[in-house]
């Protein structure tokens, strides 16, 4: 059968709901949740990247460029973030990240 | 004549009010003694003033009104402040500011070491402001002002040592008590109004005549109109007066400064009632059935406050009832239509209650600060001077010849019984008894307090003085009045000259005018009344003097009797049963269920209650973890998403 | 066209596999690793569109960088294997039914997508038309150097920010190691100096 649009933006969809089931159903530890967002970031290149292609829209893969520049960036800094947290507290476990309890 | 008339009414009304606001609000400015002069200075001024004023008005044609300017224009009703020059409100102000005068000046001496002077000074003068604003007023309204501002002034001098918790409680039972009355006077006022469609004077007086048959709902009932209104109008007199039944708040009232008791309470506030009654003379005469209450209360009350005043051990208390007897005096000579024997007895009353007071005032300053009679005695010899003014006001007050009080108390008396009708006789009866009674406890006084041994201790006695001479010439004026006042003008207020005297100031309807039929009554009748007085003496001389065994017996033997009048026939404890005790329930249950916990707990508390229960519930939203938080971006994305997808 | 399905198939299946095995996985390394799966698998998908530029930068960036990067991190933190948690357990019903309904939205909407008839003349950057068959790469830079020269420089901007702050946040200077004061050195006065030194103890700073 044909892969048309719908099955691309299809996978994307799934692999978004499995990051999004990472951020919060994770109970280790940060890490995961940072992976998780890649997971969620690479879904939605996926999604740009099959839009641009079936749309002949090149602005779409331009775009997908972009947001991989961002994503590394964003990693680099939550990973240092996370460095100093484990330097400060010593551990990344997810439950014991409640300081801002109201 | 007619400029001169003016400018000297508005000067004998005003210059208190002046002096008043300037020792209230600059007092510490002018300082103790400055305040003192200054009140001082303009009340013997506009006492000066009021004799010529007097002169004028009474020889004049007719009431002169001076328009002042404006004050009420709504609908129907038209006010504006006047004063009313006749011959009632010209003896008044005379009465009103002579008294005054006198007792600004006794003040000087007697509240010398006081630390609120200027305070005291500028109330009093605020107070008899207040009174001329009230005896000069050419409409209800004015009058009303006049009435509020009296108690008013009343309230604020009688708790004037606010720190004491009794006077503060007296004040506010002097207060509420002649709210009551003064609820049944606007009730009044309104029942005019509605009959008469005016307020003035004027109009009401001549439109009176017409209004004998009318008829008026209340509460259901079809009442003759101006009855009504007269009676309403008499329960605010009863009030201010003391009358029986809203009686209870002027023994109390001795809480405040013997001055104040002698110029309010004795002098001039509560004869503000009688004042009343005889200047509505017009409406009142065509109102037969409210004068006969008007007489039957008077005459009650004589003889209430006589007893009761019997058994008193408080020097000031004795003199308070004794007011109130009198003035129950006043209130059944009106209500036989002799509303000038009234007015005549107000004058001298004026003259020997105030004296008494200030020679009361004297005996207690000289015992620095005693007031028990019990405690007093043997003290001719430290205070000779005052027990000689207490003598003659004493011997006024009971009737003997000669002195002014036998001029109008038996003027009183006699026209009681001319007149023929069963209150009239009533009266008569229980005036006679009470005069009975008055001598007694006069001369119970001055035994008590002046002969005998000495009952307080050795320290009193010896630093008992005469009081300094800034009190004794108000004492001595005072005498004077007491002694002359009824010889002069018996025969201008209640004699021959009468009728060209008062002019149109009192209507008596000739069927009324038992002050003309008195000459018909006999001798005997005539000389009952200085029978009960002389008898009175006796007594008095038996059980203080002779033998002063007697009274502990007496009062052992009839021991109900005697508790009953000491505890003034437990018309406080009947009250406090009946009225007080509900009020303060309902008063706390209003607060504290009511206000507390209905109002407040859904209102301002409730609500604050609810907004932490629910800040609390929220808060419980912030756990701190951030998987939570992620949770709940996803949750409000999912919303937003199945929004936009549902198709609407 | 069957090569190209079952190749498609095949890269979902495991890109999806993945996914769920970075998750779910006990040791963080293993996640990380599948994390680099599931992006090669990407990578593949996006050669099958045609955006083989795009896949080879992917492989590049993201595993070659960021992933290397997680790895870094993950054996520099010495994290513990850790078990499932009691909590997720509990979470489990009400998460998955939320994702799931999210899932089910997102397929709705995306699997019906029509283009709008003007949406052709919105395109941003539309490929030549005609036969001009020109290469991803060479497509690519066409346009991002000429039009998206703005968004490139803040891009780069970016990730020097990016890199300024990583730097920033985890430096950290010890207190027992001695560094070099470069402003104390060449603030020296006198070039030689004669010191009489007591055997044994240093020269001083």
């Amino acid at each position: 059968m044909v892969i048309g649009l719908a099955h691309y933006l299809t996978v994307a969809a799934i692999l978004f709901t499995l990051g999004i089931f990472g951020i919060f159903l994770n109970r280790k530890n940060v890490i995961i949740i940072m992976m998780s967002i890649e997971l969620m970031l690479l879904a939605v290149n996926i999604n740009l990247v099959a839009f641009s292609v079936f749309l002949n829209d090149l602005a779409g893969q331009a775009f997908a460029m972009f947001v991989l520049t961002v994503a590394a960036a964003e990693a680099a800094i939550g990973l240092a973030i996370l460095v100093v947290y484990f330097r400060n507290r010593g551990s990344i476990g997810v439950e014991d990240i409640n300081m801002m309890k109201g | 004549m007619v400029v001169a008339h003016s400018e000297l009414a508005v000067a004998v009304v005003f210059l208190p009010l002046l002096a008043s606001v300037i020792a209230g609000l600059f007092g510490r400015a002018i300082s103790d003694r400055g305040a003192q002069l200054l009140t001082c200075g303009a009340m013997i001024l506009a006492a000066v003033l009021s004799i010529p004023l007097f002169q004028e008005v009474t020889a004049a044609e007719g009431p002169h009104i001076i328009p002042l300017f404006p004050w009420i224009v709504a609908g129907g009703v038209a006010v504006e402040w006047t004063l009313r020059l006749d011959t009632l409100s010209a003896v008044m102000l005379m009465t009103v500011s002579i008294a005054s005068a006198t007792i600004h000046v006794y003040s000087i001496g007697y509240m010398a070491h006081d630390k609120s002077i200027p305070r005291f000074m500028s109330y009093l003068s605020l107070f008899t402001f207040f009174m001329l604003a009230l005896v000069t007023a050419n409409d209800f309204v004015q009058l009303f002002f006049g009435w509020e501002g009296v108690g008013l002034m009343s309230y604020l001098l009688i708790g004037f040592w606010y720190d004491r918790p009794s006077a503060n409680a007296a004040a506010i039972k002097a207060f509420i008590v002649n709210r009551i009355g003064d609820f049944g006077f606007a009730l009044g006022i309104f029942a005019t109004f509605v009959l008469f469609g005016a307020l003035d004077f004027d109009t009401v007086f001549g439109a009176a005549p017409s209004a004998v048959d009318k008829t008026m709902n209340f509460l259901g009932w079809e009442v003759p109109a101006l009855t009504l209104a007269c009676i309403l109008l008499f329960i605010g007199a009863m009030g201010k007066s003391a009358q029986l039944g809203l009686h209870t708040w002027l023994p109390d009232a001795m809480e405040g400064p013997t001055p104040v008791s002698a110029l309010i309470h004795a002098a001039t506030m509560v004869t503000a009632g009688v004042f009343m009654v005889a200047r509505l003379s017009p409406m009142f005469e065509y109102a037969p059935t409210a004068l006969a209450v008007v007489g039957v209360i008077g005459g009650t009350t004589a003889i209430f406050a006589a007893s009761v005043g019997m058994a008193q051990n408080d020097i000031k208390r004795v003199i308070a009832y004794s007011t109130c007897s009198q003035l129950g005096y006043m209130f059944f000579a009106a209500g036989v239509s002799a509303y000038a024997a009234s007015i005549f007895h107000l004058f001298t009353h004026a003259f020997f209650k105030a004296l008494l007071f200030l020679a009361a005032g004297s005996v207690i300053h000289a015992m620095g600060g005693e007031q028990d009679m019990r405690r007093m005695g043997g003290l001719w010899r430290k205070i000779p001077i005052t027990g000689t003014v207490m003598w003659i006001g004493s011997l006024s007050l009971a009737g003997i010849p000669f002195f002014s009080g036998y001029f109008s108390k038996d003027t009183i008396l006699e026209a009681a019984w001319a007149s023929g009708t069963a209150v009239g006789r009533y009266s008569f009866c229980l005036g006679v008894f009470a005069a009975f009674m008055t001598a007694f406890y006069s001369w119970r006084l001055l035994f008590m307090t002046f002969n005998g041994e000495p009952r307080a201790d050795e320290e009193t006695m010896h630093h008992a003085h005469e009081s300094p001479w800034v009190m004794l010439i108000p004492l001595f004026v005072l005498a004077a009045g007491a002694i002359g006042a009824g010889y002069l003008f018996q025969g201008l207020f209640v004699g021959e000259e009468r009728a060209a005297f008062w002019k149109h100031a009192i209507l008596v309807l000739p069927e009324h005018d038992s002050l003309a039929a008195r000459e018909q009554i006999s001798w005997v009748i005539g000389s009952l009344p200085l029978v009960a007085g002389v008898l009175g003496i006796a007594m008095a001389t038996l059980f203080y003097i002779v033998d002063p065994r007697l009274p502990a017996r007496f009062t052992a033997q009839f021991r109900a009797l005697y508790l009953f009048v000491l505890n003034k026939w437990y018309f406080d404890e009947l009250y406090d049963w009946l009225f007080v005790r509900n009020a303060f329930t309902l008063g706390d249950g209003l607060w504290k269920t009511g206000d507390g916990m209905l109002i407040d707990g859904i209102g301002p508390d409730g609500i604050a209650a609810r907004t932490r229960d629910l800040a609390r519930q929220a808060s419980r939203l912030q756990t701190g973890y951030v998987y939570h938080y992620a949770f709940a971006m996803l949750i409000g994305v999912v919303a937003f998403v199945t929004w936009y997808l549902v198709p609407r | 066209m069957i090569l190209q399905a079952i190749l498609f198939y095949l890269f979902v299946a495991v890109a999806v596999a993945s996914g769920v095995m970075v998750v779910t996985a006990r040791n963080p390394v293993h996640s990380v690793l599948f994390l680099i799966l599931a992006f090669f698998n990407a990578a593949g998908l996006f050669v099958l569109i045609g955006a083989e530029f795009l896949a080879m930068i992917l492989v590049i960036v993201y595993v070659g960088a960021v992933a290397v990067l997680f790895i870094f991190v993950v054996m520099m933190l010495d994290i513990d294997f850790a078990e499932l948690a009691a909590g997720m357990v509990r979470y489990l019903p009400i998460g998955a039914l939320v994702g799931l309904v999210l899932l089910a939205e997102l397929v709705l909407v995306l699997g019906t997508w029509v283009v709008a008839p003007t949406g052709s003349s919105l395109m941003a950057a539309p490929l030549p038309a005609g036969g001009v068959s020109l290469s991803n790469t060479r497509a690519l830079g066409d346009i991002l150097y000429t039009r998206y020269i703005f968004p490139f420089q803040v891009a780069g901007l970016i990730l020097l920010v990016a890199m300024i702050g990583a730097i920033v946040l985890t430096l950290r200077q010890r207190a027992d190691v001695r560094r070099q004061s470069i402003a104390a050195q060449l603030a020296r006065g006198r070039t030689v100096e004669v010191v009489k030194v007591r055997v044994g103890s240093g020269a001083g700073d």
